[in-house]
């Protein structure tokens, strides 16, 4: 897993610059939206959340990838696997929870937004809908809305490999590569639009491969190496804050769970299917990178695992704890005067 | 004061508003270097520049869900489909989209977007261009429906929809576009959104209309009164949503009688709702059911035929002619 440069064995995040610590947080990011993930399935299972959607084999490509951006400066437009992403960009497990519970406390909406559809105002976080792919046209109005402004910041989107299908993607890309806007494109790649795979989703190899139609670069990373994602999402910032317009990146990447907590994956795929992507899930090869290189130790990731479970754990019983929206707040904020 | 067509109004409303405010843009299929397909925007790009006003790839979805962004930014952009009927295709992005920004952040993000759209039967462009949906955009909650059926209105109420703080659809009727003109004032002015206009005062019937049925409307009420020495008030909705139920429930409240008339198709839309609400607001002071004048239920048909599939005046004052015998 090292690079031989001269006589020297160079560390591979080394190489792209990364420090020990860098690595350390990218890991931390992925294990905190694990924990919690795990944890929020579990909480559907025994019937106190109605409804939950899963990012479990995802998070190493979303820790990347936020990993490459400045959350100071820089938007992003998730969608509802993104929990690694969202928790990169400043959210909490607490606030995940409180809005998986629907309470009125709630930052991202006050309860009223479904689980999974992820928006924080402050943490520059946009909001998200269930028909997917909305996002990407928004995506590029918030661009150009930047550019307007004299602003140098990246707008990123992420979307399953499912939604680059719809109209909307080919309507985004189309605009952003005329303006050459400073977006990135995040085509997670879980190989299922729900239950249709990926032979019955697109005509070519890739969907990057549509980029060239759209006059930028298309990139395909194996979503599970968390090195290479970091790096294309780092030369794709650097091209978009040189004004040379947007990249689209594709990760290929796998989906552990069924498609949401309401899906049953076992008609349309085999358990030894599911086996074998988890052997290549980013939380275990990572891992495995950071004890082999040092990084890392057996009992120092059973220390970090254990913290995270117990914040988790309290973030539960607080947002359990948090009252619902009284019911007449349904009614507002249809429209600026509140009727 | 000037004396111009609603789409000189209207031009001259987006100049005005794009000197006000420069978070004002203007957007979409053919607006900027042409001055759009019906000159609506002739001379803004010249004036203001192609980064504010800017023509669009040929993208409905794209150019609505391009405004959803920009308005979320805190831009005032106003987005034109070139014709209604092809709001189909972006109906995701207004409907599903902007509409709901406000009320599924729960306040925190908000969309200030105007459409425009040419629509509106009469001038021979059938197929989807003559469409009147203006049915589907009421029953959408979070979105405002403007129809002027007259210059000045038109200059007034697409001021008051570029200020607004929520996304607003503004038709423009096709045949209203050039087929008059009105004194219409030079400077800036607002005419408040939801509140209808009573055109024409009457005391034995209630006609409620918009668009450019009003004018088919007063004419009616004006053979009518001269013919029969009956006569008719005409109310002009200006807004289809908020529908401004006030000003009709107390004009039915003196006329004792109401008629509804729409160019679009009979089924659901404005007419019914306002019908539905007239009888909420009015029932005991009705003394005959409240009559719809409308199109047929059918897609809108072929040029030869259109003058006889929209209402006309003669059907107008069959209608009132019916009330009034009940």
């Amino acid at each position: 897993m090292a690079f031989e440069i001269g006589e020297t064995a160079v560390k591979r995040h080394r190489h792209i610059g990364l420090t020990d610590q860098d690595v350390m947080n990218i890991y931390e990011n992925m294990l905190l939206a694990r924990v919690l993930d795990e944890r929020m399935w579990l909480l559907n299972r025994a019937g106190k959340l109605p409804f939950v959607v899963s990012g479990q084999g995802q998070e190493g490509a979303q820790a990347a990838a936020a990993y490459a951006l400045d959350k100071q400066r820089d938007v992003i437009l998730p969608y509802y696997r993104d929990l690694a992403m969202v928790l990169a960009f400043g959210e909490t497990p607490l606030d995940i929870l409180l809005a998986n519970f629907g309470r009125a406390n709630d930052l991202s909406s006050g309860g009223r937004q479904m689980p999974g559809h992820f928006s924080a105002r402050r943490h520059r976080i946009f909001s998200q809908s269930s028909p997917v792919t909305t996002q990407l046209p928004h995506a590029a109005g918030i661009a150009l809305a930047a550019r307007m402004r004299g602003e140098d910041l990246v707008t990123y989107v992420s979307f399953g490999e499912g939604s680059s299908n719809q109209g909307d993607f080919h309507e985004a890309c189309n605009f952003a590569g005329v303006h050459k806007l400073p977006v990135i494109f995040f085509c997670e790649n879980n190989h299922y639009a729900i239950s249709v795979p990926l032979h019955k989703q697109i005509g070519s190899k890739y969907v990057a491969d549509r980029a060239a139609g759209y006059g930028f670069p298309g990139i395909v990373v194996d979503g599970n190496d968390v090195l290479s994602v970091y790096a294309h999402m780092k030369d794709a910032v650097e091209r978009a804050l040189r004004g040379e317009g947007p990249t689209l990146i594709e990760a290929l990447t796998y989906r552990l769970h069924p498609h949401s907590s309401d899906d049953d994956d076992r008609s349309y795929r085999s358990k030894e299917e599911v086996e074998a992507a988890r052997a290549r899930d980013a939380l275990v090869t990572f891992r495995r990178y950071m004890i082999d290189e040092g990084v890392l130790t057996e009992q120092e990731e059973k220390d970090l695992r254990n913290r995270l479970t117990q914040d988790v754990d309290r973030a539960i019983e607080e947002a359990e704890r948090s009252p619902l929206p009284a019911p007449e707040s349904a009614l507002n904020h249809v429209y600026a005067d509140g009727k | 004061m000037a004396v111009m067509t609603m789409i000189q109004a209207i031009t001259q409303a987006l100049d005005l508003e794009l000197a006000r405010d420069e978070k004002v843009l203007l957007f979409g299929e053919d607006v900027g270097q042409s001055g759009g397909v019906f000159r609506a925007t002739d001379g803004l790009q010249k004036k203001y520049g192609d980064q504010r006003v800017f023509d669009t790839p040929l993208a409905e979805s794209g150019i609505a869900g391009l405004a959803t962004g920009l308005g979320l930014q805190g831009f005032r952009p106003i987005a034109e489909i070139q014709f209604f009927g092809f709001v189909f295709e972006a109906m995701d992005e207004i409907a599903g989209q902007a509409a709901r920004m406000r009320y599924r952040s729960g306040g925190r993000y908000t969309c200030p977007v105007v459409y425009r759209a040419p629509f509106g039967g009469g001038v021979k462009t059938p197929e989807l261009h003559a469409d009147s949906l203006e049915g589907i955009l009421m029953q959408t909650p979070g979105l405002k429906v403007v129809i002027p059926s007259n210059p000045y209105d038109a200059k007034g109420l697409l001021i008051s929809a570029i200020r607004d703080n929520d996304p607003v659809f503004f038709l423009e009727h096709m045949k209203l576009y050039r087929s008059f003109k009105q004194e219409v004032p030079e400077e800036a002015y607002t005419i408040p959104l939801g509140k209808a206009n009573v055109v024409r005062e009457g005391k034995d019937v209630t006609i409620v209309t918009y668009g450019a049925m009003v004018n088919t409307a007063v004419q009616a009420a004006e053979t009518w009164a001269k013919t029969r020495g009956i006569t008719a008030e005409v109310i002009d909705l200006r807004t289809i949503s908020p529908i401004d139920i006030e000003t009709i429930a107390s004009s039915v409240k003196k006329t004792h009688r109401a008629v509804v008339l729409q160019e679009a198709q009979r089924t659901s839309g404005v007419a019914a709702e306002i019908v539905a609400q007239i009888n909420e607001q009015a029932m005991f002071y009705l003394e005959a059911p409240i009559l719809r004048i409308t199109a047929p239920d059918t897609v809108f048909p072929y040029a030869q035929i259109e003058d006889e599939w929209l209402p006309t005046q003669t059907r107008v004052i069959e209608g009132l002619e019916k009330v009034l015998s009940m």
